[in-house]
């Protein structure tokens, strides 16, 4: 909510460019699953600077808690025990959230004008002013990431702090990360970060650690570092990427098509009223018996 | 103009007998005293109330659709409440649809003259004679009254998949995504049908009128639907 219009890069159902003239270099969040203890001070950080507070609920069993993302929890560590073959009983915990994609399936499917924008440092902005609550964004994105205020209806998630990121200052979660597991700063710096971090890794005999900044989506601006490699161990998408349907339904050939069909009803009627005329049987003259 | 008062209180033509009761209205309507009813006022009613609904569904989703048409959500006061709106007329729609249709479906069975009338379609379209239509609906609106069943269920089923927020957080996002899809798709569908059947009442003189006041006549009658004006509309009395 806090860059000024001049950042912005992309807007949700808008068919102009958005202003394009100031260029930033693109961030990104390194989240290391390799170093993450659990503590939830991410989670804690993320409440204190957005102002959010959730409903206190209930236990699931789990550690997770809150259970789920919700309009006031916008990251959420997931907790999840795993048998390995070659590692045995394994504690893996992922810190959920937007990851905001290069090509975001959310600010595709919005259609609502400026509803979602995308800044030029690569964050994804959910700008509830225009939000309609029609619920698209939840439907286009790839990792079920969107979520809806109970009372007004409109769409929320994490904002990677753009406001701080704004001025300067990295997002409140790596502020208050006490292990390092959290990074914050250029795309690129991150990748190599991550990348050393794989080494690192390897010799330690992770040899199936990876780093998961899914190209189906143009890469990501949160980037995990994965020890033991299969995304799906964390419950990630393989192969994630905005869904064909979600393309389909919200493509420029689509919305093309629709209007074409539209219009072609249109002339269709137009011209062959100009050919044949109306049909009309109380002007023709009498025939035999009448 | 001024002949007209004149007609009206002048004498009759030659050969035209003069009305020998008084009107059935006291207001003055322009039915003419043999004309056959076609649509009761029921029928009609629902007609429009089904027509008034379709309209307010086809531009907010049309708004929802393509960013170009955005601006027509502002017609309904705030683009949040349009897209609050949508739902419910849809479902609206729905109920006034299916007790309309509940009472047409007998007669929009096919029967075996359809067939001709079909083969026959385009050679009427460009100014030839229409086939026979033995029944009160021609081959075409028996077409059309069957696609327009199965594009409203499908709007309807489709719709209420990602109605937010009673009933999408219940569906999977694989089902949401579907059903976004179909929904568009049946959208258009049903725009040219209902694009088709606009044009046909105005193109075919006297139909519009037919759902309008109610009344063809004999002439219409006996042009577009001879087998149904011998069954039922020649018995009509002339009043």
């Amino acid at each position: 909510m806090a860059l000024e219009s001049l950042d912005i890069r992309r807007r949700s159902a808008s068919q102009t460019r958005a202003p394009d003239v100031r260029k930033h270099t693109e961030v990104a969040k390194l989240i290391d699953i390799s170093r993450c203890i659990g503590c939830k001070a991410c989670q804690a950080a993320c409440m204190e600077w957005n102002d959010l507070r959730d409903e206190v609920g209930l236990t699931n069993g789990t550690y997770n808690n809150p259970i789920e993302l919700t309009d006031r929890s916008w990251t959420v560590m997931r907790f999840y025990e795993e048998e390995l073959a070659d590692k045995g009983l394994q504690w893996l915990i992922v810190k959920d959230g937007c990851l905001h994609c290069a090509d975001p399936g959310c600010l595709k499917a919005c259609p609502a004008p400026g509803a979602i924008v995308q800044y030029s440092n690569g964050i994804v902005d959910f700008q509830q002013d225009n939000c309609i609550g029609c619920g698209y964004c939840q439907t286009g994105c790839p990792f079920n990431i969107p979520r809806y205020g109970v009372t007004d209806g409109k769409a929320y998630k994490c904002t990677l702090c753009s406001d701080r990121v704004g001025v300067g200052l990295e997002p409140a979660c790596i502020k208050t990360c006490p292990t390092q597991a959290l990074s914050f700063g250029t795309k690129e710096d991150m990748i190599d970060i991550a990348n050393a971090r794989l080494v690192d890794l390897k010799e330690r005999g992770f040899d199936k650690a990876a780093v998961y900044d899914p190209s189906g989506v143009g890469g990501t601006h949160v980037v995990y570092v994965m020890p033991h490699g299969d995304p799906a161990l964390y419950r990630m998408p393989r192969e994630a990427s905005i869904s064909p349907l979600v393309g389909l339904w919200r493509s420029g050939f689509a919305r093309t098509l629709g209007v074409l069909t539209m219009v072609s009803v249109v002339v269709a009627g137009f011209f062959h009223w100009m050919k044949v005329g109306p049909v009309d049987p109380d002007a023709l003259p009498p025939r035999e018996g009448e | 103009m001024a002949n007209e008062t004149q007609r009206s209180v002048t004498s009759t033509p030659v050969g035209a007998r003069p009305p020998e009761r008084a009107p059935r209205h006291e207001f003055a309507t322009t039915r003419p005293p043999d004309a056959v009813q076609r649509y009761s006022t029921g029928e009609r009613l629902t007609h429009w109330a089904v027509a008034l609904a379709y309209t307010v569904l086809f531009l907010s989703g049309l708004a929802l659709f393509h960013p170009f048409f955005y601006w027509i959500s502002f017609l309904f006061g705030t683009p949040t409440f349009m897209r609050i709106l949508h739902p419910f007329i849809g479902v609206a729609l729905g109920i006034l649809f299916f007790a309309y249709a509940a009472r047409l479906w007998r007669e929009n069975l096919f029967s075996a003259a359809d067939r001709l009338w079909l083969r026959r379609m385009f050679a009427y379209m460009n100014g030839r004679e229409e086939a026979r239509v033995e029944g009160k609906y021609n081959a075409g609106q028996k077409a059309m009254y069957w696609s327009m069943i199965i594009m409203v269920v499908g709007l309807l089923v489709t719709g209420i998949f990602i109605w937010r927020p009673y009933i999408a957080p219940a569906v999977p996002l694989l089902g949401r995504r579907i059903a976004a899809v179909i929904h568009v798709i049946f959208a258009f569908i049903m725009f040219v049908g209902i694009g088709i059947h606009i044009y046909a009442a105005v193109w075919t003189r006297g139909s519009m009128r037919a759902m309008t006041q109610g009344w063809v006549s004999r002439r219409w009658a006996r042009y577009h639907h001879p087998g149904w004006y011998d069954r039922v509309a020649r018995k009509e009395t002339v009043r």
